[in-house]
């Protein structure tokens, strides 16, 4: 198979994955789950670290590593917010 | 090796799906966040193992600083600057990929090897995808923070402005296609789409924010997959799928809860105008006072309270915390109405009374609560206006129109909390505040709700 539509394959049906499991998420927990989304949509850190780490030229080094500080920030914060939110709602006890 | 890592990175993105699937209940909700955290630590270990990465001085650094501040931002951020924050790391995930698919068409270029049409393409799409999001997802996060004005600004012709951006985007698009070779096209028009970003949420207004912090989240998420095209990599496009996903039920789920198609939200410029009230309060408001507040909610049998941005901007919420345990103790049934749009983002109500620690099952959703409201007692609004005006059920135009509302108006008594009879974000006066069996309770939501609870205590 071509690799273009291979990959587009793969982004459609992680399109209906997403649509799929999201929607069974309770309005309660809607702030946490963006949060929590948004810390996954960092996987940019990726391609972030591989440029800031090839040495390719001066520029790309510099792009990648301005594009990691913000990627890790991203992953980080987001992940740990998250944590810190869905830490507090509790059940009636 | 590289087949190794490639089954890692899909490793991670299972763990991503899991980890969301987990978010589907708040038992689960904690152990699915760090699933998806354990997943992104492989994504970035697996990372750090790609025969192209040569140096890790600069990787060393820039993790270093991304974690601090990452760390810092996340632990002392208040629940009620959620909005804004998610709205900065929207932001930053967007800024990314714009710089990683612009490093990866310079390195293509340098090898002198002719990147694949996919590549141009997807390095086009990120571009535009990002900068959008970075600088609309930074002036989200002005207006929230108050850095700039939160009413809707406009420019003359902004709607023609913004077309013409997007054209010129996408004309530099086309030409980052031909001629990959001239990196200045792919800046060209990340330059274009700045501008573009910040005009198309510059009109956005406050009440509107839950909008298009979804849409940004969404936008994140394709830019994210986009750049997985750039560099063939599944597990960024995995993972932006599903983060786009899920931005876009959210961002549907809000217009709906407005009645008012995206197009509209995006330009309808709602907030810029408000309506006269005319006479529709004269004579009819009845003002009340706490201890007489407090006398009506005595012996009651069910009272619904109804928060709104309101209650997140006097910090009441460990206060209205205080007056439910305290009804509670008393026998009184005490439930939480929400409305998917009140305060700045999805959820955002629910976040504040969790952390006030207000049980989860206490708080309903609008369709939940409402069949609920015509037996109950005393209906308390603290700080919400457009999501209960009831005019919303009668008009057939203006902001309001056809809006879901939380039927209020139902209850036997409502109280309504609030500074004075000013519109809210629509600029609709509210019938509510003139009806018969409304009693509105003048000054700032915190301290009314104290001085409610205080009368109770003593009386």
């Amino acid at each position: 198979m071509d690799p273009f539509i291979a990959a587009l394959a793969i982004f459609i049906l992680a399109v209906f994955v997403g649509f799929e499991v999201i929607t069974k998420v309770p309005p309660t927990l809607h702030t946490p789950l963006m949060s929590g989304s948004n810390a996954i949509s960092g996987i940019t850190i990726v391609g972030a670290l591989i440029a800031a780490g090839e040495k390719a030229t001066t520029a790309t080094t510099i792009l990648g590593v301005i594009a990691l500080v913000f990627a890790t920030i991203n992953v980080v914060g987001g992940f740990l917010v998250t944590h810190r939110m869905l830490r507090m709602f509790r059940r009636k006890d | 090796m590289n087949t190794l890592i490639n089954l890692g990175y899909l490793v991670a993105a299972a763990l991503f799906i899991f980890g969301l699937k987990g978010l589907g209940h708040p038992r689960t909700a904690v152990r699915g966040n760090l699933l998806g955290a354990v997943g992104m630590l492989l994504a970035v270990l697996l990372t750090l193992l790609d025969r192209h990465i040569i140096s890790y001085e600069w990787i060393l650094i820039g993790l270093a600083i991304g974690t601090a501040f990452g760390v810092i931002l996340a632990v002392k951020v208040q629940m009620t600057q959620m909005p804004q924050l998610v709205a900065l790391f929207n932001g930053f995930g967007g800024g990314a990929s714009v710089l990683v698919a612009g490093a990866a068409i310079i390195v293509a270029v340098l090898h002198s090897r002719v990147p694949s049409t996919q590549m141009t393409v997807s390095t086009a799409t990120s571009g535009l995808i990002g900068a959008v999001t970075f600088w609309g997802s930074l002036v989200a996060f002005a207006k929230l923070q108050g850095i700039i004005s939160s009413r809707p600004a406009k420019i003359p012709v902004h709607q023609l402005w913004n077309v013409l951006l997007l054209l010129v985007s996408l004309g530099l698009g086309v030409l980052v296609v031909l001629q990959p070779s001239a990196v200045a096209w792919y800046w060209l028009l990340v330059a274009a789409s700045s501008v573009l970003g910040v005009l198309m949420v510059m009109p956005i207004g406050g009440a509107d924010m839950p909008v298009v912090i979804s849409l940004l989240n969404s936008l994140s998420g394709l830019a994210a997959a986009s750049t997985g095209f750039v560099l063939n990599n599944s597990v960024l496009i995995i993972a932006g799928a599903l983060v786009g996903a899920s931005g876009l039920i959210l961002t549907s789920l809000m217009c709906k809860a407005m009645n008012r198609p995206l197009s509209n939200v995006l330009f309808g410029g709602v907030g810029a105008t408000t309506i006269e009230a005319g006479d529709i309060y004269a004579g009819k408001v009845k003002s009340t006072s706490p201890e007489e507040v407090a006398m009506l909610l005595d012996g009651v049998q069910r009272v619904v309270i109804v928060p709104g941005y309101g209650m997140a901007v006097a910090q009441a919420q460990y206060a209205v915390r205080d007056l439910a345990n305290l009804l509670e103790s008393r026998g009184v049934e005490v439930l939480f109405g929400i409305h998917p749009v009140a305060g700045r983002m999805p959820g955002h109500m629910n976040v504040l009374l969790a952390e006030a620690n207000v049980p989860y099952d206490k708080l309903k959703t609008m369709e939940q609560i409402n069949p609920v409201l015509e037996q109950t007692d005393v209906a308390i609004v603290i700080g919400a206006n457009d999501t209960v005006n009831p005019a919303a059920r009668e008009e057939n135009s203006g902001p309001l129109a056809g809006m879901p509302i939380i039927a209020v108006d139902k209850a036997r008594t409502v109280i309504v909390i609030k500074r004075s009879l000013s519109p809210g974000f629509a600029g609709v006066p509210n019938p509510l505040f003139a009806a018969d069996n409304t009693l509105m309770l003048f000054g700032d939501g915190k301290q009314m709700v104290v001085e409610v609870t205080e009368a109770l205590q003593t009386g």
